[in-house]
């Protein structure tokens, strides 16, 4: 039971006792913000552009000696969001802009290309962007419907919000669903893991990721590669974005700028991502 | 001086206690302030009995992963409960004294392994082996079953033995003096005293299952669509929040929260159910 009279004559240490309490949160609060200011600057957004950006963050941190850069995670969604709210001084998206998001500045730091893979030991070697569709929305669920062995599909996605998935909603489904008895898995590596595993899996990730456990298909007879992003001749591409609420200036524009430099555009590219000659803003 | 003493400690000790009890609070509160909203926007009917779950579509239906919750956790009962309780019985009737001092602190070991190691396990062992063996993607309702199977062995076969164990000895006694042999004490006599115990081991040992996030989400594929068959993939309620809230925003993260108040009313009603039982006894 509960001592009543007892707590009676102590409500007022209980009082003391909360305030001190609230008195440590706000100080806490208050900690917390004026280190976030010394921080320098914060980067959130896409996980995808995230692994980039932190490599891109630390050579730039090694340069600039004292200066700090925290790059934080979210997705391209809360990357769009902690841009427009300035609670991220730069937004990361692996996605364009939705139309009530063009009032942000944005730059294209790079582009990634998308790889639909299958177990090295698949005979498919070439999918058309259709049949790649039909897999995706169960309308083909054996591979002898496309030439291949008597075993039925085992369809491997993205979960709902990732930008992977939705750049592959926008570039593949043309509005079509993906069937809702695929596999679904919240990364690309386990993707790749899976279909590393499963003779009869289907999936796909971030042509930056892909290894020698997993085979690319070629899409309508393009290979999947940087050279093929380029030059346009392969579809299954999306952008990176550095996203600002106004245009950049001081800190962050010289952290962009040398995201955009040649020294920027090698680290990317030596990461798999492909650059172009002019990172033109939008 | 000594009596003021005791009452201050008391008194804190009180204040601990009641921070838990507003941990509790805070949390329900901010689950059902962030849910509400989208469930009151849907609809309660169309929430729960939904067939289509597709936040980018503004599409929040959730009986699929209802239904994967109860079969998953159907699968774990039904494979982990009859050997639980064949462990504890063993346990406290058959064991030798050295047998039982290494089962009981293995078993309990059980329970501190961590559960994305047991999902690892499950994802590069069994996951491979129901693929090869009974055909399918592997990742299915009947991998997730058996790695739930084994993660709520510890909390039945430790909370139904205690039951076993608090039976007054004159039960046995009597039971064995009038003539029936040890098995018929144990399965008409001990089984039926300690059955309380024994449902509530069992009922919390579901509450678990249900609750298991990490190690479901690595092997059961997280399809959203009514499996067919134990080697379907499924997705629960409690993998829809851990698999898609990383990148969920706005009304997808409402919508992540509601379910998290349907999976606390389930766990609510389930534990209220276990503590009646206990209590009734």
């Amino acid at each position: 039971m509960i001592p009543l009279k007892f707590i009676d004559k102590k409500v007022r240490s209980v009082g003391r006792f909360i305030s001190f309490f609230v008195l440590i949160f706000v100080l806490s609060l208050t900690s917390g913000c004026s280190g976030a200011k010394s921080v320098g600057i914060i980067i959130a957004g896409s996980t995808s552009v995230q692994p980039f950006a932190e490599a891109l963050a630390e050579e730039y941190m090694r340069l600039n000696p004292g200066f700090v850069i925290d790059v934080q995670g979210g997705g391209s969604s809360a990357g769009v969001m902690s841009a427009k709210t300035n609670t991220a001084d730069i937004g990361m998206s692996s996605r364009n802009l939705k139309d009530d998001e063009t009032k942000l500045w944005s730059v294209e730091i790079a582009r990634d290309g998308l790889a639909v893979i299958v177990h090295p030991s698949n005979p498919i070697q070439n999918l058309t962007l259709k049949q790649v569709r039909y897999i995706y929305s169960g309308v083909i669920s054996n591979w002898n419907q496309l030439g291949g062995i008597n075993k039925e599909i085992h369809v491997i996605t993205r979960e709902e919000g990732s930008g992977t998935r939705s750049a592959f909603e926008g570039l593949v489904m043309n509005k079509i669903d993906i069937n809702p008895r695929s596999i679904v898995q919240d990364s690309n590596g386990t993707v790749r893991q899976l279909v590393g595993d499963d003779a009869y899996a289907i999936g796909y990730l971030s042509l930056g990721l892909l290894n020698d456990k997993v085979k690319a298909v070629e899409l309508d007879g393009v290979k999947a590669t940087r050279e093929n992003v380029i030059n346009g001749s392969y579809n299954l591409s999306r952008p990176f974005l550095f996203i600002t609420s106004v245009e950049p200036k001081g800190d962050v524009k010289k952290f962009i700028d040398f995201v955009l430099s040649e020294e920027g555009k090698r680290m990317l590219d030596a990461e798999g991502l492909v650059t172009f000659d002019n990172g033109g803003t939008q | 001086m000594k009596l003021r003493k005791d009452k201050l400690l008391s008194f804190g000790f009180f204040l601990i206690a009641l921070s838990t009890l507003s941990a509790l609070a805070v949390i329900t509160i901010f689950i059902f302030v962030e849910g509400l909203p989208i469930i009151n926007k849907v609809g309660v009917i169309n929430f729960i009995f939904g067939m289509k779950w597709a936040p980018s579509q503004g599409e929040y239906g959730i009986f699929p992963m209802i239904i994967g919750t109860l079969s998953v956790t159907l699968g774990a009962a039904l494979i982990g409960v009859p050997v639980a309780l064949c462990v504890s019985i063993f346990l406290t009737e058959f064991a030798p004294k050295r047998v039982r001092t290494i089962l009981r602190p293995a078993i309990q070991l059980l329970a501190g392994i961590p559960s994305v190691v047991y999902g690892f396990w499950g994802l590069t062992f069994i996951v491979p082996t129901i693929r090869t063996y009974l055909g399918g993607p592997g990742l299915s309702i009947l991998a997730g079953s058996l790695i739930l199977a084994i993660m709520i062995l510890p909390t039945i076969i430790s909370i139904s033995e205690v039951s076993l164990l608090a039976l007054p000895g004159l039960y046995k006694q009597g039971s064995l003096a009038l003539g029936a042999t040890h098995w018929q004490t144990i399965h008409r006599v001990l089984i039926p005293s300690a059955k309380s115990g024994i449902m509530a081991a069992i009922i919390l040992g579901i509450g678990r299952a249900i609750g298991e996030t990490m190690a479901v989400i690595m092997v059961l594929g997280n399809a959203v669509a009514l499996p067919r068959s134990i080697l379907d993939p499924a997705r629960t309620l409690t993998t829809n929040i851990g698999i898609e809230m990383g990148y969920a925003s706005g009304e997808h993260q409402q919508a992540l929260f509601a379910t998290g108040i349907v999976l606390f009313v389930m766990i609510m009603l389930l534990n209220s159910v276990a503590q009646f039982i206990v209590r009734k006894r």
